[in-house]
């Protein structure tokens, strides 16, 4: 723990170990009702957003929850912070249910749990220079002491993450989108939260500049203690910057796994679609890559498919079960063997700890978790988290695991499902491009 | 990474280009203020059949480069010089009405945002029939079975209700397939893709890099892509051109690029972005500044005040696009002397 946090000295949490559980959210449900009528505001159902998650954050890890738009991700952050109220379920902050919290407790809780906004510019008041913008949350919070004191404060929180003390008296404008993000972070930071939950933290930045906040927020990380809950769409820099990472379909939890044990051996047929996606920045892997293809889009959170949510666009769909069974979320030891030639997955061998209760997970000090990415010159310490169990929430994992069951073409399904696709055979380039030429 | 097979080129310089761009600039002149040149003397080539990237971070004027080669910049304010040729029709001489005339019929566009690019109070079918019946003639009946044929072919189940339905009726991935459709309505010869899977999930966007693929390989229709995505342009260009500031500072075959690049802003964006195979622990390497802090080209060059490889002379004059080898330009003093080696994990779902 950073001995900079001074003023928390009746935090009893400042204290505790890495690896316990910080957050502990269980069957967290966040429906948005969808309303009809003018004259009679009735309720005709419900968006449900978030649909049941449990998921356990460890003090220091950084947790990456990835999917694609309308999956319910960012709901589910901000159901965690009761920016949006959850309608169920249980969210456990340091052991206190922030659902029971009102009034001044759930304030003086929110201090220890910040956000980190997708848009900087929507999300820094433009008429406050940074000194107030930055002071605001000291000033609610009671921190820092005397104003000059929090002027020191906030101008080392501005080293901290690469800006000069000039950036003070200016404002929001003034400063390119990778700065405002930076200061973003400055201000998450400047209340001394131990979690902090981003919310595409980089994607409205330029490539080049996505590398500095990414690189910023595991060296904070380590310096002040943080605990994150990093939210994106980009598997490929949640694997980069997460220990464990969830991914979410349509409103589910459907797979979660130390970040190495996923791209090494992902078992959920939409994890494995999801990966095989993302485009690689290499001509010689993309070549060789096949891709798996989906058919169609995301179904409608407000209607979800019955059984597994994932059963109308899935590769590996079988006759029986997926249809109408609900897979829930368990846990699979990774790979039938200890084979496996990547090192990375040196570190990861079998887990024996109980699935239900990630708090009986031994404490920090187990030098068996920090294998991966030894070689890292610069990375995070946060490896005394030992690696989580690999979950997840599909019938036929093992088939898939094992080879035994093959994908279907996105054709068949889509053939199968009745939904469109355009894949590999399904045009002929002929028939589009030539097509009626002669006809013009 | 495993050893860098080059394969050879794709011998793009020995077909007839299609589309020919000749030291394009486009500046934009304010009563009052100081002009901003925004493409600064770019040349390109694409063959039939082939696709071209340009790449390149926000403000570089690859999407303004697009617009220039479409003649959809304002009249006003802006000021476009060089050269244009469309096989041997120069577009930049054309008349408004010419323009109109190949606009759609040979060259489309295929734009980042479709709900922008659609209209929103018009349905889609007669979006898509108005290209029919403008180029081809057609009405009725006609235009409307063949708005059908051609929203099947590119995906879009149950085509016949689609007709009626608006853009925002239609899905993300949907409304951007609606959009190829209405590029490809004419058959066009060359296709301009401005981010074409910006605003779609990945899992969509594999979808619609399929489907032009598959538009273009095989065919002799070319596509130029402009793209930020250096993983998009691994998988979809033969060429790829790298952007900085409005000019082209290295340009080669996408092998090329990609394991002999050279210029220390390619190298530069190739570290810095996460890599879904790269090992665990692999740290990223920002470029530093951003694209703000680049200086005029007149001045020096303009990557100079980011770049780690920075010398004296690199201020004062500009660096000239030179060949390096066949196919491989670069606009650097002291380029690096080896591409970036990112440890990769093997297996790759």
């Amino acid at each position: 723990m950073s001995n900079s946090r001074t003023d928390s000295a009746q935090d009893p949490a400042a204290t505790a170990a890495p690896g316990e559980v910080l957050l502990d959210v269980s069957g967290l449900k966040v429906y948005f009702p969808i309303r009809s009528g003018i004259l009679f505001d009735r309720t005709i159902g419900h968006v449900k957003a978030v649909d049941g998650v449990n998921l356990s954050i460890r003090r220091g890890e950084t947790y990456g929850l990835v999917g694609e738009s309308g999956c319910g991700k960012s709901t589910f952050g901000r159901g965690v912070l009761r920016l949006n109220e959850p309608t169920e379920g249980k969210v456990l902050f340091d052991g206190v249910d922030v659902a029971s919290l009102d009034g001044e407790k759930l304030r003086s809780m929110r201090r220890r749990m910040q956000m980190i906004f997708q848009d900087p510019l929507s999300s820094l008041d433009p008429r406050q220079n940074i000194e107030s913008i930055m002071t605001e949350g000291m000033n609610a919070h009671g921190l820092g002491g005397n104003s000059s004191a929090r002027r020191t404060r906030i101008t080392e929180l501005l080293e901290a993450v690469g800006m000069s003390a000039s950036a003070l008296r200016r404002y929001p404008h003034e400063f390119s989108g990778g700065q405002r993000q930076l200061i973003g972070i400055a201000r998450a930071l400047a209340v001394q939260p131990d979690l902090i939950v981003a919310d595409e933290p980089v994607s409205a930045l330029d490539v080049s500049v996505q590398a500095q906040v990414i690189n910023l927020l595991e060296e904070l990380q380590g310096e002040f203690g943080l605990t994150y809950l990093v939210i994106a769409h980009d598997l490929a820099v949640v694997r980069h910057i997460s220990d464990t990472v969830g991914v979410m379909y349509l409103g589910r939890l459907v797979e979660q796994a130390a970040s190495d044990d996923l791209y090494a051996e992902p078992l959920h047929p939409y994890t494995r679609a999801l990966m095989s996606a993302v485009p690689v920045p290499d001509p010689d892997v993309e070549d060789r890559r096949e891709r798996i293809l989906l058919a169609g889009d995301l179904p409608s959170p407000a209607n979800p498919p019955s059984g597994c949510r994932f059963h109308t666009r899935c590769p590996w769909r079988q006759e029986t079960r997926c249809d109408d069974e609900e897979p829930h979320l368990r846990e699979l030891t990774t790979g039938p063997a200890d084979t496996g030639s990547s090192s990375a997955r040196a570190g990861t061998a079998p887990v024996t700890a109980p699935v239900g209760s990630p708090s009986g997970t031994a404490p920090g000090g187990s030098p068996s978790g920090t294998a991966p990415g030894g070689n890292a010159p610069g990375a995070v310490p946060s490896t005394v988290v030992p690696p989580a169990p690999h979950l997840v929430a599909c019938h036929w994992a093992e088939g898939i695991r094992d080879g035994h069951l093959r994908p279907k073409s996105a054709d068949q399904v889509a053939a199968d499902q009745g939904v469109y696709i355009a894949a590999e055979g399904a045009l002929d380039p002929a028939a589009v491009i030539g097509a009626g030429r002669d006809a013009v | 990474m495993s050893a860098p097979a080059r394969a050879a080129g794709l011998g793009a310089s020995t077909t007839v280009p299609l589309l020919r761009v000749e030291d394009l600039s486009v500046v934009f002149q304010r009563k009052g203020e100081a002009a901003t040149r925004a493409v600064d003397g770019v040349s390109f080539s694409v063959a039939p059949g082939q696709t071209l990237g340009l790449v390149g971070e926000s403000g570089c004027g690859k999407s303004v480069t697009s617009l220039a080669i479409m003649g959809l910049l304002p009249k006003r304010g802006v000021k476009v010089s060089g050269g244009v040729f469309f096989e041997d029709r120069s577009l930049l001489e054309l008349s408004e009405g010419e323009l109109r005339d190949l606009r759609g019929a040979e060259i489309a566009m295929i734009f980042q945002d479709p709900l922008s690019a659609l209209n929103p109070v018009i349905p889609i079918g007669i979006q898509v029939t108005e290209v029919l019946t403008r180029h081809r003639g057609m009405k009725g009946d006609v235009a409307n079975r063949e708005a059908i044929d051609l929203l099947e072919r590119v995906g879009i189940p149950d085509p016949k209700r689609r007709l009626t339905e608006y853009p925002h009726q239609l899905s993300g991935g949907m409304r951007q397939r609606a959009l190829i459709a209405m590029a490809l309505a004419c058959q066009p010869r060359l296709l301009i893709a401005d981010e074409p899977t910006t605003a779609l999930d990945v899992t969509i966007q594999a979808q619609i890099l399929e489907l032009l693929r598959e538009l273009v390989v095989g065919s002799d229709t070319a596509l130029v892509l402009i793209t930020h995505d250096l993983g998009v342009v691994a998988g979809l260009c033969d060429t790829v051109h790298v952007m900085y500031a409005g000019r082209i500072i290295e340009n080669a075959d996408r092998r090329e690029i990609f394991y002999n690049g050279r210029h220390p802003y390619t190298g530069g964006l190739l570290r810095s972005i996460p890599r879904l195979d790269a090992a665990r622990g692999e740290t990223l390497t920002p470029i530093r500044g951003s694209a703000r802090d680049a200086i005029p080209w007149q001045e020096g060059c303009a990557f100079a005040p980011r770049c780690d490889h920075v010398e004296d002379d690199c201020i004062g004059q500009p660096p000239k696009l030179e060949t390096v080898r066949g196919g491989h330009s670069l606009r650097c003093l002291h380029p690096l002397d080896h591409p970036p080696e990112i440890e990769t994990l093997e297996t790759i779902v």
